[in-house]
């Protein structure tokens, strides 16, 4: 099988000698092409700093990572970005506040040297059900959840075959969460996605992936099947714990 | 449970903009007994601005307008500025959402545990400490001592809150009001912190009034359930009741929660309507039928 994701023995930390902090320790897993992998756990487990070690934003790391076949280095080709792309938690952050929706799309765009960018807009923004109405607006005049749409149309634009989602809908309300995860969803099956998914509740990651693993203190404890999850056939007491504190 | 500490009868909260006056809470009637009572609603539902408004803490130009806010008969709408001040913390006190943005950065621990509980109570600085260094014990801190000579920084986010219940508890107030306590916490510390403010609140036989946009949450820790919608309640009910609701937008915010149990392809989505928004407000007052 080919794998979209596929991460053996890796290890981030963040500073150097006693300010050292291993914020990941040898975490293995793989996502296959197409599929969805949830990371949960607490804040300060490191699953967040897993992403930022895929997409390049923790420098420090060791192991490897390999995207679509290919293995990464230190440093991410253009090409890389094309193909992974990421969602952030909080949509009242990741946009910039002095750029409309159509500046924030094109400029993605233009950097990666796409074509036709006035089309790619108006079909992203079709694809997050936001109408061409919201274009030229900036993000104070959007509520929450249209932000997010944004911030995932802005990921969808350059076309990518694997996203990755850190928690993409904890700042937002129950409802407005229930439309942003059928959305993911949907995009997820319109365009053969993958999906990696960062979340502190099991049952978002249980609603979106088909597999999860958890994390604790910088480590994977335990992978396991969303079935074995929802029916507790968990080897690990920490998983347990989280099972238990979730209901 | 069915004394009444606290009544509110036609709460409205008004905001003047330029473009006509908005009313974050439009007549609104509940009272609470020695009981927990859960506010739920989205953001913008005005669940917070009830909260605040019982302590009158809506600054200008936001106004309070209401029949009556009484704690115990008295209506604290017709205090002074300075009467106030001895309700708050002292009578009804308030435990907001992140304990990072709550406690004084740059004083100790112990020093603002006990600034709060010398000004109501005329005690030296001694007692003070000692009282202190207990109520921290009873919030389940391990090392009262080194908490109590520590800064906000030194603690974790769990223990922030612990102490915020610890200082918010420590004059002995009737009424709690609590503004999301948990929702800046992990699961697991999250049950931690609930259980410790639940039994001090019970062996008080304080009063609470817990604010949470988390249905499920708030349904398994209060006892009654006001639910909140554009200002406005729309439905109220025992907690252990919630799965019998029956207003569509309590249906809807039931149905749209991703469940572990209960896997679908597709999340319900809530569907608005602008019914419920000019619908006249529910009576949240404390019934008869509502002591199990």
């Amino acid at each position: 099988m080919n794998y979209g994701i596929d991460l053996k023995d890796v290890s981030v930390w963040f500073g150097e000698g006693s300010e050292r902090v291993d914020a990941v320790r040898h975490a293995s897993f793989t996502v296959p092409e197409g599929g969805s992998f949830g990371l949960v756990g607490e804040s300060g487990s490191g699953k967040s700093t897993i992403l930022k070690a895929i997409t390049g934003l923790a420098e420090n790391w060791q192991g490897s990572i390999t995207i679509l076949g290919n293995q990464l280095g230190k440093t991410r080709s253009n090409q890389f970005y094309k193909s992974v792309q990421m969602v952030f938690q909080d949509p009242y952050a990741s946009l910039h506040p002095r750029y409309t929706v159509d500046q924030v799309l094109s400029e993605s765009l233009s950097l990666n040297t796409f074509d036709n960018i006035d089309q790619r807009i108006v079909a992203a923004l079709d694809d997050v059900g936001l109408g061409q109405s919201f274009r030229f607006r900036y993000p104070h005049q959007l509520s929450g959840g249209q932000r997010q749409r944004v911030a995932i149309a802005r990921a969808l634009v350059l076309e990518p075959s694997i996203l990755l989602l850190d928690e993409p809908t904890s700042a937002l309300d129950v409802s407005v969460q229930a439309e942003i995860l059928n959305l993911l969803t949907d995009l997820r099956q319109e365009h053969d996605l993958t999906y990696l998914m960062v979340s502190h509740d099991l049952a978002v990651v249980g609603h979106m992936c088909s597999n999860v693993g958890v994390m604790n203190s910088g480590e994977i404890v335990e992978i396991l099947s969303i079935e074995d999850l929802r029916e507790r056939k968990t080897n690990h007491p920490y998983t347990r714990q989280l099972l238990e504190a979730s209901v | 449970m069915t004394d009444t500490l606290l009544r509110v009868d036609n709460l409205t909260v008004s905001f003047p903009t330029r473009t006509g006056v908005f009313e974050a809470v439009r007549d609104i009637s509940f009272s609470l007994g020695r009981e927990r009572l859960g506010i739920v609603g989205e953001s913008g539902s005005g669940k917070s601005m009830t909260g605040r408004s019982i302590l009158r803490l809506i600054q200008k130009p936001g106004l309070i307008d209401a029949k009556q806010i009484s704690l115990h008969g008295e209506n604290l709408l017709e205090f002074s500025e300075k009467d106030m001040r001895k309700v708050r913390g002292h009578r009804i006190s308030m435990i907001m959402q992140d304990p990072k943005f709550s406690l004084n950065p740059v004083m100790k621990i112990g020093d603002q545990i006990t600034e709060g509980y010398r000004l109501h109570k005329k005690i030296s600085k001694a007692e003070a400490r000692t009282a202190s260094l207990e109520m921290l014990d009873a919030v389940l801190i391990r090392d009262p001592e080194r908490v109590y000579n520590a800064y906000p920084h030194e603690m974790s986010g769990g223990m922030g809150q612990r102490i915020m219940i610890a200082m918010m508890l420590i004059p002995g107030p009737e009424i709690l009001i609590a503004d999301e306590p948990t929702s800046a916490l992990d699961v697991t510390v999250q049950k931690e912190v609930l259980e410790i403010m639940d039994r001090l609140v019970r062996e008080r036989g304080m009063g609470l009034i817990f604010i949470s946009h988390d249905l499920q949450l708030v349904s398994a820790f209060c006892d009654r359930i006001l639910i909140m919608y554009g200002g406005r309640i729309v439905e109220t009910c025992r907690a252990d009741r919630l799965q019998d609701a029956t207003h569509p937008y309590t249906r809807g915010l039931l149905n749209s929660m991703p469940q572990l149990a209960y896997p679908r392809p597709h999340l319900e989505v809530l569907a608005r309507d602008d019914a419920w928004r000019d619908q006249p407000s529910v009576s949240g007052h404390l019934e008869a039928s509502d002591v199990p």
